[in-house]
C-alpha cells in the first residue's frame, strides 16, 4: 500500500477498503490493460485523470459492498453503501502474470462414509503424496518443492527423504491450500523450483480413540481472542452465526434460504460413493435439526471427519508431457481483513470481495464463465457469502439465488459437486478437497456427478473465521 | 437474576497484561474505558500497544457512556467452553458502542431470543473471581 496514494473526493470517508480493492484488482491484473476486461463485482470504473507511473490512468469509481458503520481497529468506516471516487496513483505495472504459468497435474484425496480413515499423521500424508504423484506420472525424485501447513515442512521433507529447494508452511486455516497453489505457481514461474507437492492430512474423528488425544497445543504469542472473545463463551459456530445474523438483518436472508444450500449440496453428495452422508434431505430436515448457534442448525454445519489430500503442481511446459490433462492456474488471489470474528470490518462481507476479483482479473474471465464453483462450506452461511462476494449474484441476493435451485445438479452454477464440507468430508482445513474436485471436474473424471463440458472451475477457500480468503481460477488447455 | 449473580466463576477469565491493566483496573470501579489514539482522534478496540491506524504508541483511555446497539447476535445452544455448559442458551452479541467501537459481549437481563440486531442496550457488569468486572450489556429500558 505504501506505493499507492489515494485522495478522497468530496464524500469525505476513509478510503481504506476501497483503496485495498483497487490496489489488489489493479496490481494483480498483470498487464497494461486498465480497466481490466472483467468486472465481476459490479465495480464501476470510468472517467479519466490520475497517473500511474508516467502513464495517465482513469479515475476509479467503486461501489463498495455494504459496509456497516462503526470503527474496527480504530478506522472509521462509511455508514452505508456509498459510491466513492479516488484518484489512484499506481507505480509502473509489471508485465508479469501467473496466468497459465503452472498447472495442477496430479491429485489425490481420501475420505470415507464412516468418517474415519485407517492411516494417520505422516503415513497418511505420504500415502496421499504417492497417489498424487502416480496420478501425475511423476515420482518422489521429481519433487523439488514442498508445501505443508504448519511449522514442519522440513520435517516432512526429512521423512520423505527429499531435499526440496522450495518450502511453504503457510497455515491460515482452510484456505491454506489455495495459497499453496498460488505460491507454488509463483515459485515455479520465477524459476525457484519445478515440481511442487502440497499435502494435507487430518484425522480428528479417529483421533478421539487414540491415546493422548484431547490435549490441544498451547497457543503462543499474543492471543487477543482469549481477552476479548473467550470470556463471553463464543466458539467457532458462534462466529459464523454472528455473520449470518448480520446478513439476515441487513438483507432479509432467511433460515430456509440457508437450509437450501445444505439441501443442494446433499444432492451432489448422493452421487459421491465416498461421501459421509448420502441420503437426500429437505429444507424442513435442516430447520428441524437441533439448533447449535442461532440461526445455524446442525445441518447448517460441516462434518467432523478424517480426510486427506495432495496435489502436484508443475510448469505449464512440463505439464503437457504428463499423464493427465493439466488443470492450468488461470488466476489467483488472496486477501484477509481480520483474524477473530469481533474484528471483522463488516460481518456480512468477506475479503473474498478482494481475492475473487483479483483472481478473475488475472484469469481474464468472470463469474458467468465458471462451470463449477468449489466454494468452502464450513457452514451454509460461508458458501452463501462466497456467492455474493465473488460476484455470482448481487450482494444480498445469495439467499434467493440458492432458493432458485441454482447450486444443485442441473442448476446454473454447480457448487460443491463432491458433496462439500457439509456432506462429503471436513477434517478441519478443507481447502485441499476444493482443488482436488475442481481438477477432476476439468478432467471429466467425476462419473455420475460430472458437470458436462466443464472447462473453468473456481476453488475458493476460507480460512479462520471468514478471515483469509484465497481464490484459484482453474481451466483446461482450451481456456489458455 | 442480576448479572452479578450470574456464573462469574464458570467463565473463562482473561489474564491481565501490562497493557490491559488500565482497562481491567477501571472495571473494578465499573467504568468501561476505551483506548484512544490522539493522533488519529479515533478509538482503538481491542486495546493494544500500537494504534492500527498510524502504528503510533501514544494513547489515552477515555470512558465509554456504555450505551450501544446490537449489531449481530447468536443464541448459543452449545457451550463455547466447558465452563459455560450450565449457562446455555446464552447470547453472544456484537455491540456497537456510541463511541464508534464494536465489541463482543453477552446481552443479559432478558430472554435470549428477545435480543435482535438494532436493539438498544446499556452497560452492566458481572464480577469475576478476583474483583475485576466483565462488561456485559442489557436492554436499554427507559
Amino acid at each position: 500500500m505504501s506505493d499507492l496514494t489515494a485522495e478522497p473526493s468530496s464524500t469525505g470517508v476513509e478510503p481504506l477498503r476501497e483503496v485495498l480493492i483497487v490496489c489488489r484488482a489493479f496490481g494483480l491484473a498483470g498487464d497494461r490493460k486498465w480497466p481490466p476486461n472483467v468486472n465481476p463485482q459490479g465495480y464501476q470504473q470510468g472517467g479519466s485523470g490520475g497517473t500511474r507511473g508516467r502513464e495517465r490512468v482513469p479515475w476509479v469509481t467503486q461501489t463498495c459492498p455494504g459496509l456497516s458503520g462503526g470503527a474496527v481497529g480504530g478506522v472509521r468506516r462509511p455508514a452505508s453503501c456509498v459510491v466513492v471516487e479516488w484518484l489512484v496513483t499506481i507505480p509502473p505495472m509489471t508485465q508479469r502474470t501467473l496466468r497459465g504459468e503452472a498447472a495442477i497435474v496430479g491429485v489425490a484425496d481420501a475420505a470415507s462414509p464412516t468418517g474415519e480413515l485407517e492411516l494417520t499423521g505422516r503415513a497418511l500424508e505420504v500415502a496421499m503424496i504417492r497417489e498424487a504423484l502416480d496420478d501425475a506420472g511423476l515420482t518422489i525424485a521429481d519433487v523439488d518443492g514442498l508445501c505443508v501447513g504448519g511449522p514442519s515442512p522440513a520435517g516432512l521433507a526429512e521423512y520423505l527423504g527429499i531435499h526440496p529447494r522450495f518450502l511453504d508452511g503457510t497455515m491460515v486455516g482452510g484456505s491454506s491450500y489455495e495459497i499453496h497453489l498460488e505460491h507454488a505457481a509463483a515459485a515455479i514461474a520465477a524459476g525457484l523450483c519445478e515440481v511442487v507437492v502440497s499435502v494435507y492430512a487430518s484425522t480428528p474423528r479417529s483421533d478421539r480413540k487414540r491415546p493422548g488425544s484431547g490435549r490441544r497445543p498451547q497457543m503462543s504469542g499474543p492471543n487477543p481472542m482469549a481477552d476479548w472473545e473467550l470470556p463471553y463463551g463464543n466458539a467457532l459456530m458462534g462466529s459464523y452465526a454472528l455473520s449470518a445474523s448480520r446478513h439476515m438483518a441487513r438483507y432479509g436472508t432467511t433460515p430456509e434460504q440457508l437450509a437450501q444450500i445444505a439441501v443442494s449440496t446433499r444432492e451432489w453428495a448422493c452421487m459421491n460413493p465416498r461421501a459421509r452422508y448420502r441420503d437426500p434431505i429437505t429444507v424442513d430436515d435442516v430447520l428441524s435439526s437441533p439448533m447449535q448457534a442461532s440461526p445455524l442448525h446442525l445441518l447448517d454445519c460441516c462434518l467432523v471427519t478424517d480426510g486427506a489430500g495432495a496435489m502436484v503442481v508443475t510448469s505449464a511446459e512440463r505439464a503437457r508431457d504428463l499423464a493427465k490433462e493439466p488443470a492450468y492456474l488461470l488466476g489467483a488471489g488472496t486477501a484477509t481483513d481480520h483474524q477473530m470474528i469481533s474484528q471483522m470490518p463488516d460481518l456480512a462481507t468477506t475479503p473474498g470481495t478482494v481475492s475473487g476479483p483479483a483472481a478473475f482479473a488475472m484469469a481474464g474471465v468472470g463469474p458467468s464463465d465458471v462451470d463449477v464453483l468449489m466454494g468452502y462450506d464450513s457452514f451454509t452461511i460461508t458458501a452463501l457469502l462466497h456467492l455474493e462476494d465473488l460476484g455470482f449474484c448481487g450482494k444480498g441476493e445469495g439467499g434467493p439465488f440458492a432458493m432458485e435451485g441454482n447450486l444443485g445438479p442441473g442448476g446454473s452454477l454447480p457448487m460443491n459437486t463432491n458433496g462439500g464440507g457439509l456432506s462429503y468430508t471436513h477434517p478441519g482445513q478443507y481447502g485441499m478437497f476444493l482443488l482436488v474436485e475442481a481438477v477432476r471436474q476439468l478432467r471429466g473424471e467425476c462419473g455420475d456427478r460430472q458437470v458436462a463440458d466443464a472447462s473453468i472451475a473456481v476453488a475458493h477457500g476460507s480460512g479462520g473465521v471468514l478471515s483469509v480468503m484465497a481464490t484459484s481460477v482453474l481451466g483446461t488447455e482450451a481456456t489458455l | 437474576m442480576t448479572a452479578d449473580q450470574g456464573a462469574a466463576r464458570r467463565r473463562f477469565e482473561p489474564e491481565v497484561t501490562e497493557h490491559t491493566q488500565p482497562f481491567w483496573d477501571a472495571t473494578r470501579d465499573r467504568r468501561l474505558v476505551i483506548q484512544w489514539c490522539p493522533g488519529c482522534n479515533a478509538p482503538v478496540w481491542y486495546p493494544r500497544e500500537t494504534c492500527p491506524g498510524c502504528l503510533g504508541s501514544e494513547y489515552e483511555w477515555r470512558e465509554s457512556t456504555g450505551s450501544g446497539t446490537v449489531d449481530a447476535v447468536t443464541v448459543m445452544h452449545r457451550p463455547g467452553s466447558p465452563g459455560m455448559a450450565e449457562m446455555v442458551p446464552y447470547t453472544v452479541a456484537m455491540i456497537e458502542l456510541a463511541e464508534g467501537v464494536r465489541m463482543m459481549s453477552n446481552v443479559v437481563g432478558c430472554e435470549p431470543y428477545e435480543v435482535a440486531p438494532g436493539m438498544a442496550v446499556r452497560l452492566t457488569w458481572e464480577t469475576l473471581s478476583d474483583g475485576r468486572n466483565l462488561p456485559l450489556f442489557e436492554p436499554a429500558r427507559p
